[in-house]
């Protein structure tokens, strides 16, 4: 019997190594699996390089992983927020690398490595600041730069369903990053609300596939109530 | 002359989208333009963190934290929206679907080129979430923005000075003060204010500016 649920997020997240390339879903807070980042955190790994929309908000999740100096790089589009002050701190100071890509070209660059594709051609950020010294090519008529996958060792993501083979449903815009991270990660470990027997999924419904995750942890009440 | 205020640019920006139309709302000030569309009318609003169909914000008590927009405010959906991932919305923007676009802007030139995310200052910490997608991916890109900055200079340019956001990709500048198309000739003045002219349009733009005002 195949059985990926794993009793713990402690679990879940321990052989995540020193200097791992880590993927995190959510958009905001919408979506970021707070119990794994805790877990993650206690664990201790280090040096890590993280992919994740922003770059944490107030004190909890992502920000408190970065206050925690666990972070060496991050990888996101939007990093300045008005509660984004544990990543300012660490910028101005030195002590993070930031790598600033243009959320459509994230969202592609991870579906590509997802997909198992060499590189990609975007019109996005064609003739900015952030595709200096990038190669670019016309393709009939319009301008494009060439972008590399964004791939990871691991990929923490939050969903609200999932079962026993990995299957997952999402809630809301909290399903956001999570189904393409979940594709580009060598180890993708989901917090989900409740797990639930094999075929209470509408095989119709299901948002990511069971191939594309490896562990799921069930958090219990983590997400009001289906409004 | 009669400056016109935020939300009679919001509602002039509104009359331009047609039943049926696709359109993302941009940060800030293009965000009040949800308040003016007609409510006869079915218009799609795409938020590029994951939903079409957008509504307004909840009733107090209402919010939902997994139901937010793409400034990270509680919104809600309309019966019929429906949810997607990231790439999928991102390809809806990319991939040419999304009728109109309107974003904010801290310069436009009169080719259509815009700055909107970056002041280049040297300690400001870049930030650019989805608007180099959006300024080339939508058919159309609306910005609206006040024409002239505090200083009194133009945010109409021959040039942009600050760091490029996307290259000929505004087709119309909505302004407190006058509506311009832009292209491959310049800016055409379409509309202006009671009491301002084209030429005291040219001077504070210091552009040469068509004049493609149709008198009333």
């Amino acid at each position: 019997m195949i059985d990926k649920s794993v009793a713990s997020a402690e679990a879940a997240v321990a052989d995540i190594f020193d200097g791992a390339r880590v993927m995190i879903g959510g958009f905001g807070t919408a979506g970021m699996p707070d119990q794994l980042i805790d877990a993650l955190i206690a664990h201790g790994a280090k040096d890590l390089t993280i992919i994740n929309n922003n770059a944490g908000n107030g004190d909890t999740g992502l920000a408190a992983l970065l206050k925690a100096k666990r972070v060496r790089k991050i990888v996101c589009s939007f990093p300045r927020q008005s509660d984004s002050y544990h990543f300012d701190a660490l910028y101005h100071a030195g002590e993070i690398e930031l790598e600033l890509v243009p959320q459509g070209n994230l969202a592609a660059r991870i579906q590509a490595a997802g997909a198992g594709l060499g590189a990609i051609y975007t019109p996005t950020g064609y003739g900015t600041l952030l595709a200096d010294g990038k190669e670019t090519r016309e393709i009939d008529g319009r301008q494009y730069v060439l972008e590399y996958p964004i791939h990871a060792d691991f990929a923490l993501i939050k969903a609200l369903h999932g079962d026993r083979w990995g299957n997952l449903v999402y809630r809301k815009t909290a399903r956001n990053f999570g189904p393409i991270m979940a594709m580009a990660a060598k180890c993708t470990i989901a917090q989900v609300s409740d797990i639930v027997p094999l075929g209470a999924l509408d095989p119709e419904g299901v948002v990511t596939p069971g191939i594309f995750v490896q562990r799921l942890v069930a958090i219990g009440n983590a997400v009001r109530a289906a409004a | 002359m009669n400056k016109l205020t935020r939300d009679q640019m919001a509602a002039r920006v509104a009359l331009d989208i047609p039943e049926g139309a696709y359109v993302n709302l941009g940060i800030g000030l293009p965000t009040k333009v949800a308040n003016f569309l007609p409510a006869d009318k079915e218009i799609f609003l795409q938020s590029e963190n994951g939903l079409l169909g957008m509504g307004p914000a909840p009733a107090k008590g209402e919010e939902d934290p997994d139901l937010i927009n793409a400034g990270k405010q509680p919104v809600t959906l309309l019966t019929g929206g429906c949810y997607f991932h990231h790439a999928d919305s991102f390809a809806m923007m990319r991939g040419g679907h999304l009728d109109i676009c309107v974003l904010g802007a801290f310069q436009v030139s009169q080719h259509g080129d815009l700055a909107n995310w970056h002041t280049g200052a040297p300690d400001a910490i870049p930030a650019v979430g989805g608007a180099m997608d959006l300024a080339i991916g939508a058919k159309q890109v609306f910005v609206m923005m006040d024409l002239l900055t505090k200083g009194g200079d133009s945010k109409l340019v021959a040039e942009c000075s600050y760091p490029l956001t996307g290259l000929r990709c505004v087709s119309r500048v909505y302004t407190d003060l006058a509506v311009f198309d832009l292209g491959a000739n310049g800016a055409s003045v379409i509309e202006m204010v009671d009491g301002l002219s084209i030429d005291e349009l040219r001077t504070l733009t210091g552009l040469s500016l068509n004049d493609a005002t149709v008198s009333a």
